[in-house]
């Protein structure tokens, strides 16, 4: 638990302040939404007339003059990109930070094994992940409470269940680049969020890009589909997790067994 | 049982050399100095004895114990002091300290605030404002709080200053008087002459010469000093001759009965005949690349 320990003192900051800025960009929105309701019959109809661009936000399937559908398109962008930035950050920054600020003799001079370190960095990680989507989520229902609107909860907890799997995936395929880095990490992991993020965009733009979705984890975190089915698409989801896995495992051997 | 067993150890860093076919044996208890400036593989033969590098060929043995299939057991057991120190940014030298002890699972707090009093080093100071010197002192108590068997020090002096390398050493033969077997890496000849019994030369990544630190710096040479002048020409056994009108200076290990005749034919107004310390050794055999 040492190294779990050490690693939430060393992300405390970042932590606090990317869970601070989402969480309060999202309460923002919330708290607009009464004001912007009565308008949004005529703000609908400007989304819903932009071509590509509502189809590719998902805009063509969803009423955002309502709660959930104003909360899975606006909350959703913001907890989505915002999320999957942590996220990528903190995978592929938390086994390469040891050979870039070179702390790595410090670390593996003690008796410590390889696969200890692995396991209880992934476990900071996954922890401080877990706990930002959960100090988000309850702020949000407050904020939703504070507005007088009743909590859909069915949608909300779809929402932010499926950018956590989106964070899960992405940190998970960051973890496992992290084993093989020697330098600067952070330009690598932000580039895949937003590569992934538009990879979305692109998808959905176009029926001959649907495929995408296969790749991206944004493919399952469409608001608009979860609003409108009311479940998570378990075949992207399964892909997604996979390929955690996959990321997870390889930070595992590249880190612990093929040093 | 010896501290260090290393046998044929060869590691290569893609195509260039690191270290070939080394070969050193350090008993437990002794005081060891492992000497070459720098790039001769002496990082990497120490970075390959604690796990941190994969060796290509040959082992290494701590304390009978395998340094790569038993690494935690094996560093367990050492207290390391890297060459270069880098600390987490944000911390204070008592948290660094106190995260060295959990990692081994040990309560190390008295040991830690006697060895920083000692060296007078402020636990409070964040390490990034730390000069190299503080950091080097917060290495060196983390290397020494667990209370170690083998230290393995890596330039353990650069960047501490006369009066701390004095305490520094002072500790260092303590725990060498209570049992811990210490292995020194250093270009400064004169603090591995001073603090070890036994020592061993690397050069181009092998090693060139071992064994007692009185037997390297005898070798039977002698330094011969001339105030006046003679013909050295018909001595064999004379190396690094410099010879100045009025003055001869050279290192002799030929016959001794050879050298009085010649200085008896010569204009010898003085002479002294000393032996080279372990400077000299070590400058024929990087500067001459010879043997002695």
């Amino acid at each position: 638990m040492t190294i779990l320990k050490h690693e939430l003192r060393q992300g405390k900051t970042a932590f606090l302040v990317w869970t601070a800025a989402i969480a309060l960009l999202l309460m923002i929105c919330i708290f607009i939404f009464p004001e912007m309701k009565g308008d949004m019959d005529a703000i609908g109809e400007i989304f819903a007339s932009m071509g590509s661009f509502t189809a590719a936000f998902g805009m063509d399937r969803l009423n955002i003059g309502t709660l959930p559908g104003f909360y899975a398109i606006e909350c959703g962008n913001i907890l989505g990109l915002g999320g999957a930035l942590f996220a990528s950050l903190a995978g592929i920054s938390i086994l390469s930070k040891e050979e870039k600020d070179k702390t790595a003799e410090f670390l593996l001079t003690h008796p410590v094994s390889r696969t200890r370190i692995v396991t209880e960095k992934l476990a900071a990680i996954l922890a401080e992940v877990t706990a930002m989507n959960l100090v988000i989520l309850a702020l949000s229902l407050l904020s939703m409470r504070l507005i007088g609107e009743g909590i859909p909860w069915k949608e909300v907890l779809l929402v932010h269940g499926a950018y956590f799997l989106l964070q899960l995936e992405l940190m998970g395929i960051c973890f496992g680049i992290s084993a093989f880095l020697h330098r600067g990490s952070a330009g690598i992991g932000l580039g895949l969020a937003v590569m992934m993020y538009f990879l979305n965009l692109i998808a959905n733009m176009t029926e001959h890009a649907k495929f995408l979705k296969f790749i991206t984890p944004f493919g399952y975190c469409e608001g608009a589909s979860l609003i409108a089915d009311g479940v998570l698409n378990t075949g992207y989801i399964a892909v997604g997790m996979l390929l955690a896995c996959i990321g997870i495992a390889a930070a595992y051997w590249k880190y612990a067994v093929s040093w | 049982m010896n501290a260090i067993q290393i046998d044929d150890l060869t590691k290569y860093y893609g195509k260039v050399r690191g270290i070939e076919h080394i070969n050193l044996t350090v008993r437990q208890g002794a005081s060891y100095g492992f000497i070459g400036p720098n790039g001769a593989g002496k990082s990497t033969t120490i970075r390959t004895l604690l796990g941190l590098l994969h060796p290509n060929g040959g082992k290494a043995q701590i304390f009978g114990l395998d340094t790569v299939k038993d690494r935690e057991k094996v560093l367990a057991r050492v207290g390391y002091l890297p060459s270069e120190v880098s600390f987490y940014p944000g911390m204070r030298v008592k948290d660094v300290l106190k995260l060295s002890a959990d990692l081994r699972r040990r309560d190390c707090r008295k040991t830690s605030v006697r060895l920083c009093e000692r060296l007078k080093l402020d636990m409070t100071r964040k390490v990034e404002e730390l000069s190299f010197g503080n950091r080097k002192k917060t290495a060196i108590v983390c290397a020494l709080q667990h209370e170690p068997e083998l230290l393995i020090f890596d330039e353990p002096t650069s960047g501490l200053d006369p009066l701390m390398q004095r305490e520094f050493f002072e500790i260092l033969k303590e725990r060498n008087k209570e049992g811990a077997t210490l292995f020194l890496s250093s270009h400064v000849l004169s603090e591995v002459q001073l603090n070890c019994t036994d020592a061993a030369m690397i050069k181009d990544g092998a090693i060139i010469t071992k064994g007692s630190v009185a037997e390297l710096a005898g070798t039977g040479t002698k330094r011969v000093s001339i105030r006046g002048s003679v013909d050295c020409s018909s001595l064999t056994g004379v190396k690094d001759l410099h010879s100045t009108p009025g003055h001869v200076d050279f290192l002799y290990s030929g016959d001794g009965n050879a050298l009085l005749r010649t200085l008896s034919v010569g204009e010898v107004l003085d002479f002294t005949v000393t032996e080279p310390d372990l400077e000299e050794v070590f400058l024929h055999y990087y500067e001459k690349g010879g043997e002695l």
